[in-house]
């Protein structure tokens, strides 16, 4: 059994976007806050801290979760993705990040990286996903801009894309 | 909204899990998926002194069979019971309740287990254990115990946990031959708390229901059959007898109404997949 005291800290490891990483914390210490204050990635938003809005919502193992749902020594040994790995490359975007901007799937852009961690988890998981799934992975999101419709558009036009890619390759 | 201090104890076994809380008694809280404790700790309506992880616990994370029964332990999320490829044939029910828990995102995450130490009056997952009669398996450094839902449920977020005690698995009753199921649930969106949840059994010869959402915890009925001409009238003294309350979602009103016609429809629904 490992024991960390209230006001101690614990070295946490994790692989975050392919690296590994390590830093310090207590054992209070959110997943969200950790990866934002300590390991310093400010891509991942946080807004209302009890896991309603969804803009903190990160890749936790291939799956999409609450980052402030979970201590960050919850984490230790996990493979962690957060929206700073969808880019392919120094100034370009994904194609589902692209199809966001396409679709103006984004205003203000607080809710974006919470959505875009959800639906590139549906995408990879299940790429005949439908406006139904999309709808479905989006009820966990609150976004105050843009209404959803243009947001399940670029999802929908993104996972076209895919598909056709992979189409393609065959 | 964070967490205030505590003492985080990551137990390997469930002897060690066990012995945490024993000696930690009162101040401990068992943290699993963290879905619902989190929440509670973010805004400090709850402040534990210990939380002792079980997630590390092999022996928790197992979906068997158990006589006419599926035994869940205490470390399987919901994600991974909602994938259990057997789960629309043994247990069509919880089937149907899942996809209305929470969201994608919280089910990743979350212990079916642990929505059941939660009790919201409100949850899926307690309302289906009530209306299947399943029970649950709780456990002490010195003794186990296993007691029904309909005695573990006390009230509004209020079990029958003890202090030093943990769950260590739930057991579902397994779908039954000529037994139909039913599921229905209003809420203002899809994954936010039930208004009203209604889940229906009927055989050839019986029919029940029960409703979450209303009285402070879910809470099972048995109703005439369908073709009954005495359903409406014993659905509207249910509808009574719940306690129902307006609160900021809905009036104690609506909540009667919803019991008389979502009950009604569950049960012909339920009735309907047993032909």
């Amino acid at each position: 059994m490992s024991r960390l005291n209230a006001h101690e800290k614990k070295t946490v490891t994790f692989k975050l976007n392919g690296l590994p990483v390590r830093a310090d914390a207590e054992s209070r210490m959110l997943l969200s806050d950790f990866i934002r204050h300590e390991i310093g990635l400010t891509g991942t938003h946080v807004g209302c801290e009890h896991g309603v809005c969804g803009a903190c919502t990160i890749q936790v193992d291939g799956a999409p979760a609450r980052a402030c749902l979970m201590l960050a020594v919850q984490a230790e040994g996990a493979d962690i993705r957060t929206v700073e790995a969808l880019s392919p490359g120094e100034g370009r975007l994904s194609a589902l990040q692209a199809a966001f901007k396409r679709h103006h799937g984004l205003q203000c852009g607080f809710c974006t990286p919470g959505i875009l961690m959800s639906l590139d988890a549906l995408i990879s998981a299940r790429p005949d996903a439908g406006r139904n799934e999309v709808r479905d992975h989006l009820s966990g999101h609150l976004c105050r801009c843009t209404g959803y419709v243009t947001i399940v558009e670029a999802a929908l036009s993104a996972l076209d894309e895919i598909r056709r890619e992979v189409k393609s390759n065959v | 909204m964070k967490p205030a201090a505590f003492d985080y104890l990551q137990a390997a076994t469930l002897d060690e899990a066990l012995d945490a809380l024993h000696e930690a008694g009162g101040d401990a809280r068992v943290i699993a998926g963290g879905q619902s404790l989190v929440p509670m700790l973010n805004m400090r309506l709850a402040r534990p002194a210990v939380l002792v992880d079980i997630m590390r616990i092999e022996a928790l994370q197992k979906i068997e069979r158990s006589g006419g029964d599926i035994l869940i332990g205490a470390g399987v999320r919901q994600a991974k019971l909602e994938a259990w490829p057997d789960l629309a044939n043994r247990l069509p029910l919880v089937a149907m309740a899942l996809p209305w828990l929470g969201h994608v995102q919280t089910r990743a995450r979350g212990t079916v287990c642990g929505s059941l130490a939660h009790a919201d009056p409100s949850a899926e997952l307690p309302l289906s254990l009530i209306a299947l009669r399943g029970s649950v398996h709780l456990r002490t450094k010195r003794k186990k115990r296993t007691i029904s839902a309909e005695d573990f449920f006390l009230g509004m977020m209020a079990t029958e946990l003890a202090e030093g005690e943990m769950i260590e698995a739930v057991s579902f009753p397994a779908r039954a031959d000529g037994t139909g199921y039913g599921f229905n649930e209003i809420g203002r969106r899809h994954g936010d708390f039930a208004i009203t949840a209604v889940a229906a059994i009927v055989t050839e010869h019986s029919a029940s229901i029960a409703i979450a959402g209303v009285d402070d915890r879910p809470r099972r009925f048995d109703v005439p059959l369908p073709d009954d001409s005495g359903l409406d009238d014993a659905l509207n003294e249910i509808a009574w007898d719940l306690n129902a309350r307006d609160d900021i979602h809905a009036s104690a009103r609506y909540r009667r109404e919803l019991v008389r016609r979502l009950g009604r429809r569950t049960i012909e629904e339920a009735a309907a997949c047993l032909a």
